[in-house]
């Protein structure tokens, strides 16, 4: 088309259906709106929130407020003045009035082990306000810890409004005197080993479920689909059996003297019962085998797009049937492990029902610990900080999942 | 490599004989265990392990007779029903929306839609359990109902997005050129068409509430436990025949719901073969 067959009618057209594509666009966006709002109030907005907890430090501020601002300029190297006692002694005497000494106290004995009791002990040994000029030494006879710097700078530092306390404990680290940052004392130090039993635990069963799953998943793509669609029943139906009826089965099959005890020892083969549950063994295959079916869909579906034209191709050529499926097969796959390993391991990182029932103590993943302080200690910033560390390792893994996933459906589109 | 007759090399026999034999241990490994704990349902005796003294309903009697049991049932499916039908509606706009939207954004929107199945339960739970306590949504069912919603729509506009993927704008011009209003032309034409991906969609969206056990670990109160739920605070105390049978119960719903997907997507094929 040239330029001069544009005429003036055409250019209004043209507009007209640009126009209307916006309607149309507006619309579309109309129809996405509802969802994305809802999803704002019972999903975004939620985890937002659990985000703001693991930074949010804001108790002792309300509880001592007149502490904390006598302590703004203090330079930490002296004990704080006679102002800071007396304000001290005044918001513990508020605090006790309002009865939430305990809120401020439990938030402290985080940071300072031992600081509950100091707190509680000098509220209830403060009868009234001390005299002018005399809380210092009144607060010091209460409680000598009032005569250590660490006591004061504990309050100090969980002035808040914000911290990174929770975050640094997370990781097993804290500020020292100074406020540099350094490693946590051995025995508050327990969640870098945690999260690295929770990888530990996610890459085994990610390697066991490869490992089982692809066997299977090329049975499934190579055999006859009259065959394979009848063989598929045995994959689709644990993966719509509820996980609490499989984690139910695994406990009766692998309980000392549960079904597969019974038969072992029936058979001669055992004399004692094997201890194949509430420990890392049954954690690792219950947890297989309710993932096992999210390796073998992706894996079969890739299997499924490999033309077996491919390897009669190397079979004419001469290449053995080892290096067919090792050079021609498997390279094509690949896509296909890396969607569903990752798949795996994205879901495994996450798991709480499962190590709850079939585990022990010592096989407790990361979620264990975020449901634990949520719910039984209600150290709520800490079961934040942890969820923060494992939101943020899922998103990193799921962001390299969809690229993965994406990739493979371009290449699949240019394949047909 | 369909045709197996096709293996000629012993190698190449022995390597496909390796295959079978590992792919149906692996078939057992996934099969036994749920038809392991079918038949200690039917036991007359109290202990979960075989052979079975004798077959007695007994288990199945008390989990009839106990309020406990069966309100959590009512509750699965009050909860499943209630976020299915949420979801649908949430899900389905939103799919039919995003099929015409344009923008360089689309995939944006579309991760952030899909992410409540990616993030660990344990992490929405928490979330929602800070969030819903204050406004008193906590121990009740419709923060339930909407927290299971939020979980199951993903799976909504997966499936119904997939349909219309494959279904042909034409057909809704076709209903318009003919004088048909957009409605009519959505109930007439469209509806019909995307029926299996809705229904499909549904389905996925009621398993999802129906097995769904962190969430209401962390919400429910005494009143709104779930199956699952009960089943979980069973498992814990002691495991009881009584569990087998519920085991047994959730697990013919999950028959029911796979037979079904397996009906409406071999009816889409043959749909689409015919065509």
């Amino acid at each position: 088309m040239t330029a001069a067959s544009l005429t003036e009618t055409e250019v209004p057209l043209k507009r007209r259906l640009k126009e209307a594509e916006r309607a149309r666009q507006f619309k579309a966006l109309a129809l996405v709106l509802p969802l994305l709002v809802f999803l704002l109030f019972t999903f975004a907005g939620p985890i937002a929130g659990m985000l703001w907890r693991a930074v949010d430090d804001r108790e002792v501020r309300q509880v001592l407020p007149q502490t904390i601002a006598a302590l703004a300029d203090w330079d930490g190297k002296d004990l704080p003045d006679e102002k800071a006692y007396a304000a001290l002694a005044s918001d513990i005497q508020a605090a006790r009035a309002a009865g939430t000494i305990a809120i401020a106290a439990k938030r402290l004995n985080y940071a300072l082990n031992g600081f509950r009791t100091i707190l509680t002990s000098t509220a209830r040994n403060l009868k009234a306000v001390p005299e002018a000029g005399t809380a210092k030494e009144t607060l010091i006879r209460i409680n000598p810890a009032w005569r250590e710097r660490a006591t004061w700078r504990t309050i100090r530092d969980a002035g808040g409004p914000i911290t990174g306390f929770y975050l640094l404990a997370a990781l097993d680290l804290t500020r020292n005197a100074d406020g540099a940052i350094t490693a946590a004392a051995p025995d508050q130090a327990i969640y870098r080993d945690i999260f690295a039993r929770t990888f530990l635990i996610s890459l085994g069963v990610t390697a066991l479920c490869l490992i089982l799953g692809f066997p299977v998943a090329y049975l499934l793509a190579t055999l006859p689909p009259g065959r394979s669609n009848l063989l598929m029943i045995f994959v689709l139906l644990p993966f719509w059996t509820s996980l609490l009826v499989r984690t139910c089965a695994w406990i009766v099959l692998l309980q000392s003297k549960g079904v597969v005890n019974d038969s072992l020892h029936w058979l001669g083969i055992i004399d004692e019962p094997l201890r194949l549950i509430y420990n890392r063994f049954g954690v690792c295959v219950a947890m297989t085998h309710v993932l096992l079916p999210f390796m073998i869909l992706p894996l079969y579906s890739s299997m499924k797009a490999i033309s077996p034209a491919y390897m009669r191709a190397a079979a004419s050529l001469g290449a053995p049937p080892l290096t067919a499926f090792l050079r021609i097969y498997l390279p094509q796959t690949l896509p296909g492990i890396g969607a569903g390993s990752l798949l795996v391991f994205i879901l495994a990182l996450g798991y709480y029902i499962t190590p709850a029932l079939v585990g022990g103590a010592a096989d407790q993943m990361i979620s264990y610990f975020i449901a634990l302080y949520t719910t039984e200690t209600a150290n709520w910033g800490l079961a934040s900080a942890l969820g923060a560390v494992l939101l943020l390792a899922t998103l990193l893994l799921a962001l390299v999942y969809g690229k993965l996933v994406q990739g493979q459906q371009v290449t699949g589109g240019m394949k047909n | 490599m369909s045709d197996n007759s096709a293996l000629r090399t012993p190698s190449q026999r022995i390597a496909w004989t390796a295959t079978i034999v590992v792919s149906t241990l692996v078939f057992v490994f996934l099969i036994a265990p749920i038809l392991a704990i079918m038949p200690l349902s039917f036991s007359s005796g109290s202990y979960l392990t075989y052979p079975l003294p004798g077959f007695s309903l007994r288990w199945y009697d008390d989990f009839i007779n106990s309020p406990r049991w069966m309100n959590s049932l009512k509750n699965s499916l009050i909860i499943g029903v209630a976020s299915t039908l949420l979801s649908m509606a949430l899900g389905t706009l939103a799919a039919l929306g995003l099929a015409q939207w344009k923008s360089r954004f689309k995939p944006l929107v579309l991760a952030f839609v899909l992410s409540p199945v990616v993030v660990p339960g344990v992490i929405t739970a928490v979330g929602l359990y800070f969030f819903f306590a204050p406004i008193g949504l906590t121990g009740s069912y419709l923060g339930l109902i909407l927290a299971h919603t939020a979980l199951a729509t993903p799976f909504v506009v997966i499936t119904v997005g997939a349909t219309l993927q494959s279904f042909d704008t034409n057909l809704a011009r076709a209903a318009a050129s003919l004088g048909a209003s957009p409605l009519q032309a959505f109930r007439r034409v469209i509806l019909p068409l995307i029926l299996p991906g809705l229904a499909s969609g549904a389905l996925f969206a009621f398993a999802t509430s129906f097995d769904e056990v962190v969430i209401v670990l962390f919400m429910a109160g005494p009143e709104q436990r779930t199956l699952p739920r009960e089943m979980f605070s069973g498992i814990r105390e002691n495991i009881s025949p009584t569990i087998t049978a519920a085991a047994v119960i959730l697990t013919t719903v999950s028959v029911i719901l796979l037979a079904t997907m397996e009906g409406l997507r071999r009816r889409n094929e043959r749909l689409k073969g015919g065509g």
